[in-house]
């Protein structure tokens, strides 16, 4: 599959992309185009290799072959460009337990380069939209798993950056905050040409926002166009069946990292 | 510059906000000081050893300023777990600069407990020799601090999670902390043994808190300093390579 001529040039622009771990093939060979200003659906069922492609889109992993350009620069190469290009709020909390959230903002702000005043604007601004500011001097362990996420999207926008990745950020979210973070989304789209970058399991959601959706399954891109081209290929009514069409409805496992099995560890021993 | 003082803050940030971790980290260095201070205390005087408090005090602030500093540097698996590691490697900055950062954090803390501990042997009869040469002292102890800290660093790079953690602390931590010389003097001892405390990196850091504090080397401050800023160098390099090649 190759994606639908563009206009503009890509701002992520991926070529035979490979990762293998050990024997595994998480990502086989695949090449997609992100346009300036779109807001891309990556969707797939879990273990499709959605978090490993994300990863490395974003220099956390090293590809094992093909070729990536994000914003022009290559992650494998160039990586204080691509990372400084880049916001990403991560499938799984990455905040400061033990900060508290202005101060979480404040660190991003740093390591950033923003520079104090804007930054210190941008940071109340930001807390007022997630609706924290009443909650900025609050160790963020005290914060409830919605908060958490609030915080987490609002750091990733602290710095402005040209392409924001949101690997399922509305897990564990209420429909309000969902419904409010999405406005949010698009409306930052739209205002600052913000390229976005999302996957999620709620297919209703990708159908709303995303102008463009590639659906990946078993490391291998199986669909790519506008949802309602999607729907028309598999004749379907709704995204979920024509996702459920693509990928089978078979239930995937994914195995647990040594770092989940841990997550799930200290989760028990809090929770006592 | 910037991404360096702000990693070092959060370290101490979070150091002043675990009170139970400050408190409870000192239980251990205590139990040595008071239990062993005293208890083979006589038979030391009687060998002709002299005070044996004395001898102990700076071997148990080199202890406590080793296990707070390694365990500084392993908290990069917590901050993995944590997912807070994937913020600070995403982030634009050279890998470099976080690693330094957190290590000099690490290694204040490390300092911090360290100091700490000093003041609580004035509670078990210990004195300094010289007070103009506590600052030195100081010094040595985050010397020490640097290295055992860079140590953990490169550890905690390696490592995926806490299952390594026991093996760490058994074939790693307490060896270094035994076979130091902080408990026993290094002369005399038996050919196998004295090979490997001269191996252990802790060994040149007691003997130079002893020398600062107590006036009493046995390998010679010069040498102590030399191998102390050598193995510093080396395990600071280490720490930044395999830091900078983490991939999560």
């Amino acid at each position: 599959m190759t994606a639908s001529p563009s206009t503009s040039a890509p701002i992520i622009a991926v070529k035979n992309l490979t990762k293998s771990f050990g024997e595994i093939k998480a990502v086989k060979n695949i090449s997609f185009d992100v346009r300036t200003g779109e807001i891309f659906g990556f969707l797939g069922p879990n273990g499709a290799g959605k978090t490993t492609t994300i990863k490395m889109l974003t220099t956390l992993l090293r590809p094992t072959s093909g070729e990536i350009r994000l914003n022009g620069f290559d992650p494998a190469k160039d990586q204080a460009s691509v990372r400084q290009s880049f916001g990403i709020v991560f499938q799984d909390p990455s905040l400061d337990d033990e900060l508290t959230a202005w101060e979480n903002l404040e660190l991003h702000g740093v390591l950033y380069g923003v520079p104090k005043k804007l930054r210190r604007e941008r940071m109340q601004e930001l807390l007022e939209i997630v609706s924290l500011s009443d909650r900025k001097d609050d160790l963020v362990k005290h914060f409830s798993g919605g908060m958490k996420r609030r915080l987490e999207i609002a750091r990733g926008l602290l710095h402005h950056p040209k392409i924001l990745f949101l690997d399922e950020p509305t897990i564990g979210l209420d429909p309000q905050t969902r419904n409010h973070l999405w406005n949010y989304v698009t409306d930052l789209n739209k205002k600052e040409n913000i390229t976005v970058f999302l996957t999620t399991h709620y297919m209703e959601e990708a159908d709303r926002v995303a102008s463009r959706i590639a659906v990946i399954d078993h490391g291998v891109i199986v669909a790519m166009g506008s949802a309602q081209d999607l729907k028309t290929k598999t004749q379907t009514a709704n995204l979920e069946d024509a996702f459920l069409k693509l990928t089978g409805s078979s239930i995937r496992e994914e195995d647990a990292s040594p770092i989940d099995s841990l997550r799930a560890h200290s989760r028990m021993w809090r929770k006592r | 510059m910037s991404t360096i003082y702000i990693l070092w803050l959060r370290q101490i940030k979070r150091y002043l906000r675990s009170r139970s971790r400050i408190i409870g980290s000192l239980g251990q260095p205590l139990l040595f000081l008071f239990a062993l201070g005293f208890g083979l205390g006589p038979i030391y005087a009687k060998a002709g050893g002299g005070n044996y408090i004395t001898f102990l005090a700076p071997g148990v602030i080199a202890m406590s300023v080793l296990f707070t500093s390694i365990f500084s540097g392993i908290e990069i698996i917590w901050d993995r777990q944590f997912g807070f590691l994937k913020e600070t490697l995403v982030a634009p900055v050279p890998r470099l600069a976080v690693m330094i950062g957190r290590t000099i954090g690490g290694a204040t803390v490390a300092l911090i407990q360290g100091i700490i501990v000093f003041c609580i042997t004035f509670l078990a009869g210990f004195h300094p020799e010289s007070w103009s040469m506590v600052p030195v002292a100081i010094l040595i102890m985050f010397l020490i601090a640097i290295l055992f800290t860079a140590i953990g660093t490169a550890i905690a790079s390696v490592l995926e999670d806490f299952q390594g953690f026991q093996l760490i602390m058994n074939f790693l931590v307490m060896p270094l902390f035994f076979l130091s010389g902080a408990l026993f003097p290094l002369e005399g001892l038996p050919k196998a043994i004295e090979i490997i405390t001269k191996l252990d990196p802790l060994s040149y850091g007691v003997d130079a808190l002893r020398f600062s504090l107590i006036g009493a080397s046995h390998f010679g401050i010069g040498l102590d300093i030399t191998v102390l800023g050598l193995m510093t160098m080396f395990f600071l390099w280490l720490g930044s390579t395999l830091f900078a090649r983490i991939q999560v």
